[in-house]
């Protein structure tokens, strides 16, 4: 039907040329079908009402959509920077929490001053990020860290837990910033900037709770459905999905091992160097060896302690968030099929009562109408009226649809290339600075072990003695 | 200093070698790459001594059952002909470890003032996990056929064990050695020690360092103890950081094949986290040589503290004598004079039933005058026998002392070798995993 409204050519980076940007109808380029004047009609893709508020700022943003590949990593084009630090702990009579300092410096003209500073607790982001799931439903939101992590009795408010929390967030905020829709987001801007009275106001004001839940229950009903015909990539995306999920699983799970096995590696080493020390109170000649190489061994022991904190502070975060984010892609590709099932379950109905409207003629309504008194012309005139009408409101809703649907795949190709790269960034240099962190761990040990050699082949030289090697 | 005589030995099997700077010698005979010990021996002079293999066998037992046991192959070669370039043949013969007990024991008893060297110990202990326990494990046999070959080296390089019969024919003659041993009556004498030294008893006045000798053997066996304990747990730990790392190299795999760009490097690194992996292997194959030399020197702390019991038991025995030439002289004089000092029972009865006849008097103060005879004579040889127990002992007391601060200060020295070769081997492998994943 509308086919070649939309340009599939999506990471090819050509904007203008085909995309529905908005409702002015300037698309351009389509077949005569009486069909067109749905198209000018009406907003767009979805059925919220705060979404479409969304979507009109981000009019400009939806060309820029198709610009992804160009604009990312050009820090000279950076516009806005966002910093979460400061915890702080605020104690009421009902609860005890935590809020972080949000702090906003940008350039961008839709914000009235070019610095924000709020405070900000993990609900208020569970919320922003809601909105965003909400008003795109397969783009890819950066996960938060999670509500609260039961093993390893850590308490919510131990200090490593805040801060890394804090650091979460602040990735979390910088992600949703660098994304080309999603920091064009009203909401975004709102926990940006908005005083905490004015941010309560404004999150009252969202899809009330039953229009959410009417939209749930579609999306269960829609699910249960399936889909018949989903296209071949996003099939291949969900096969990636599923694999990539057990191998990013399996990666955290071995790096947490690895620092668990450290740290006992380390308790153990802990008792060397005090038994060489212990020993050389005992010895005459040997008594100053034996100090230096259990002055080594601590040393070595402090530098495989921050070994594991780094691993613990820079790997293991990085590692858990793309755990969170296969989650997240199956999410994104679940709600892109409950679109599809929906389309295809709409398809079917219009499909039927048109088949019922040419079906419709004979017998039984005839029956009926001389039933009532009036001739089987005006009956059957009357139905046709009827048929007309009904078929028309589910063409309307079907097209509507059919747009959402394609601009659900579209936004989900590209931000799949987008989310594939972003992706590959982050791990490569997680990995390559953990390389980097151990190679300087051994080069530390190494200089104190040297150290000693150096320390003992002088004091050779000094004796006559030579050592071997 | 010592004199010394340059003598051929391998590097592998006299791990603590080294060489002093020494004005006396011809070195026109030396063959470069070859370490040279320093040892004043007398044997080492005349032959080369090695344990070149081990194997199974099996036979019967004392108690007529099966068993399974291993024997050492002991090769020995005269030196000189060597050094004249023809290749004589070796002489060898198979002992058991019992035998080589056997002629420890043996030269326990009777060079009591000496530190004699110990053998590898006889089970597995401070094993960690990987390391078996198991006696018949092969590794475990070639790390004793290395102890035992040391212990032979040492023996044969000590200056007062090294010219004994016994030691000669326990490396030459294969047949009849453990009668000919048993011929020595050592045994007798080895059994009356024992008794006497495992019995308490209290010497008067300890030899003050002898006595800071035995303190030093007891805390050198409890601290290397210590220090065996924690490297075998620490062993255990490190092998466990290592290994986990393999599980990187399966799941990068895996992962690759799901991947586009990223795939080549992701492969690639995967290799080098398996050969981290696998590198701990060698690390602690290593470490456990030094272990075992630390484990030798707890074992001459045994030796040092049983030797102290030794001198202990010398001067007690001596101390006995001379209290008893003491009551015995007391007694002469009471005879001679008539008066009793001393409470005896001769006295108690002599005035119960009357005083002896003087025939009786005279023939006592003649058995005690024999006595004393006896025992001046006896107080004399333990005398002697003191000092020249306290004479050898010391002159072995330094050269032990000596061997023990350049031995293990060799074996510190090689710990820390073995540290900076594991931390250059973690560079590369980082380094090399730091290239592939910059390919990602």
């Amino acid at each position: 039907m509308s086919g070649s409204v939309v340009d599939n050519t999506v990471s090819s980076g050509n904007s203008s040329a085909a995309i529905p940007t908005d409702i002015s109808g300037q698309i351009l380029d389509l077949d005569e079908d009486d069909d067109l004047e749905v198209f000018s009609k009406d907003t767009t893709l979805t059925d919220g009402s705060s979404l479409n508020a969304s979507m009109q700022t981000s009019s400009a943003s939806m060309i820029n959509q198709y610009k992804f590949e160009e604009e990312e990593e050009d820090a000279d084009t950076k516009d806005i920077f966002v910093t979460v630090d400061n915890p702080e702990s605020h104690v009421t009579a009902i609860e005890t929490y935590i809020t972080y300092r949000v702090e906003t410096k940008t350039t961008r003209s839709e914000f009235d001053s070019s610095e924000f500073e709020v405070r900000r607790r993990y609900q208020d982001f569970l919320w922003l990020k809601g909105r965003l799931e909400e008003a795109h439903p397969t783009l890819i939101v950066h996960p938060l860290p999670e509500k609260f992590v039961m093993k390893g009795m850590v308490e919510r408010f131990n200090e490593d837990f805040i801060e890394t929390r804090r650091s979460a967030l602040h990735k979390f905020l910088n992600k949703i910033a660098e994304h080309p829709i999603f920091s064009s987001s009203e909401d975004f801007k709102i926990f940006l900037t908005a005083g905490s009275g004015e941010l309560t106001s404004h999150k009252k004001q969202g899809p009330g709770f039953l229009s959410r839940m009417g939209e749930t229950v579609k999306a269960v009903a829609a699910a249960v459905r399936g889909v018949r015909s989903r296209p071949q990539e996003f099939t291949d995306m969900q096969e990636y999905v599923e694999a990539f999920s057990q191998k990013i699983s399996s990666i955290d799970k071995v790096t947490q091992r690895i620092v668990r096995e450290q740290k006992e590696y380390l308790e153990e080493l802990k008792e060397c160097g005090p038994t060489y020390a212990l020993w050389s109170q005992s010895e005459e000649e040997l008594a100053e060896p034996l100090k230096n190489v259990a002055g080594c061994v601590d040393k070595c022991c402090k530098e495989t302690d921050e070994q594991v904190k780094h691993l613990n502070d820079h790997l293991i975060p990085v590692l858990h968030e793309y755990v969170l984010c296969a989650d997240t892609l199956k999410a994104v590709l679940r709600r892109r099929d409950n679109i599809q099932a929906d389309f295809e379950a709409k398809t079917e109905a219009l499909a039927t009562k048109k088949a019922d409207r040419d079906a419709d003629s004979k017998v039984l309504s005839l029956a009926w109408g001389s039933l009532v008194g009036r001739s089987p012309e005006e009956v059957k005139q009357q139905k046709q009226q009827k048929l007309k009408g009904e078929i028309k409101e589910m063409r309307d809703e079907l097209d509507k649809t059919e747009d959402r649907l394609e601009w659900a795949n579209n936004a989900l190709k590209s931000d799949w290339t987008r989310w594939q790269k972003g992706m590959r960034t982050d791990l490569r240099s997680a990995f390559i600075d953990t390389a980097e962190r151990n190679v300087s761990y051994y080069e530390k040990c190494l200089a104190v072990w040297e150290s000693f050699l150096q320390s003992q082949r002088t004091d050779a030289e000094g004796n006559g003695n030579v050592d071997f090697s | 200093m010592l004199a010394c005589d340059y003598l051929v030995c391998t590097q592998a099997s006299f791990p603590f070698c080294s060489l002093f700077v020494i004005h006396k010698y011809d070195t026109t005979n030396l063959t470069p790459g070859i370490i040279y010990n320093i040892w004043d021996t007398s044997l080492l002079k005349k032959m080369e001594i090695s344990v070149a293999e081990a194997e199974k066998r099996t036979g019967k037992n004392a108690v007529n059952m099966q068993e399974t046991y291993t024997v050492y192959l002991i090769e020995t070669r005269p030196v000189d002909a060597a050094s004249e370039g023809t290749n004589p043949a070796l002489d060898s013969l198979w002992r058991r470890y019992s035998e080589f007990e056997l002629l420890r024991n043996y030269l326990l008893v009777t060079y009591p003032f000496a530190v004699v060297p110990p053998l590898p110990e006889k089970r597995a202990e401070f094993v960690w996990h990987k390391l078996s326990a198991d006696n018949m494990d092969p590794d475990f046999v070639e790390r004793r056929r290395v102890g035992l070959e040391n212990f032979l080296l040492r023996v044969a390089s000590h200056p007062v064990l090294s010219s004994d019969k016994i030691f000669y024919l326990f490396l030459t003659e294969e047949n009849g050695w453990k009668e000919t041993v048993f011929e020595t009556g050592f045994q007798a004498k080895a059994d009356s020690r024992l008794k006497a030294l495992n019995a308490t008893f209290r010497v008067k006045n300890p030899d003050k360092r002898f006595a800071e000798m035995k303190h030093y053997g007891d805390e050198l066996q409890s601290v290397i103890s210590q220090l065996l304990r924690v490297r075998a747990r620490a062993a255990d730990r490190l092998y466990g950081v290592y290994k986990v790392h393999g599980n990187y190299g399966r799941v990068f795999s895996e992962w690759s094949a799901i991947e586009k760009e990223m795939g080549d490097g992701l492969q690639s690194a995967g290799h080098h986290m398996d050969a981290y992996a696998a590198s701990v292997d060698d690390i602690l194959e290593e470490e456990e040589h030094y272990a075992d030399q630390l484990k030798e020197y707890l074992f001459y702390a045994d030796a040092l503290r049983y030797m102290c019991r030794k001198h202990e038991l010398t001067q007690y025995e001596l101390e006995m004598a001379v209290q008893d030439l003491t009551s015995k002289k007391q007694q002469q004089e009471e005879l001679a004079t008539g008066t009793i000092r001393t409470f005896s029972l001769k006295g108690m009865t002599s005035k119960l039933f009357g005083q002896e006849t003087p025939e009786q008097r005279e023939a006592k103060l003649k058995m005690l005058e024999t006595q004393i005879e006896e025992g001046e004579e006896q107080v004399k040889e333990r005398n002697a026998e003191c000092d020249e127990f306290v004479k050898s002992a010391w002159v072995d007391i330094e050269r032990f002392k000596e061997q023990k601060d350049h031995d293990l200060r060799e074996s510190l020295i090689s710990y820390a070798i073995m540290q900076i070769s594991m931390c250059k081997k973690g560079i590369q492998v980082w380094n090399n995993a730091k290239e592939c994943f910059n390919k990602m």
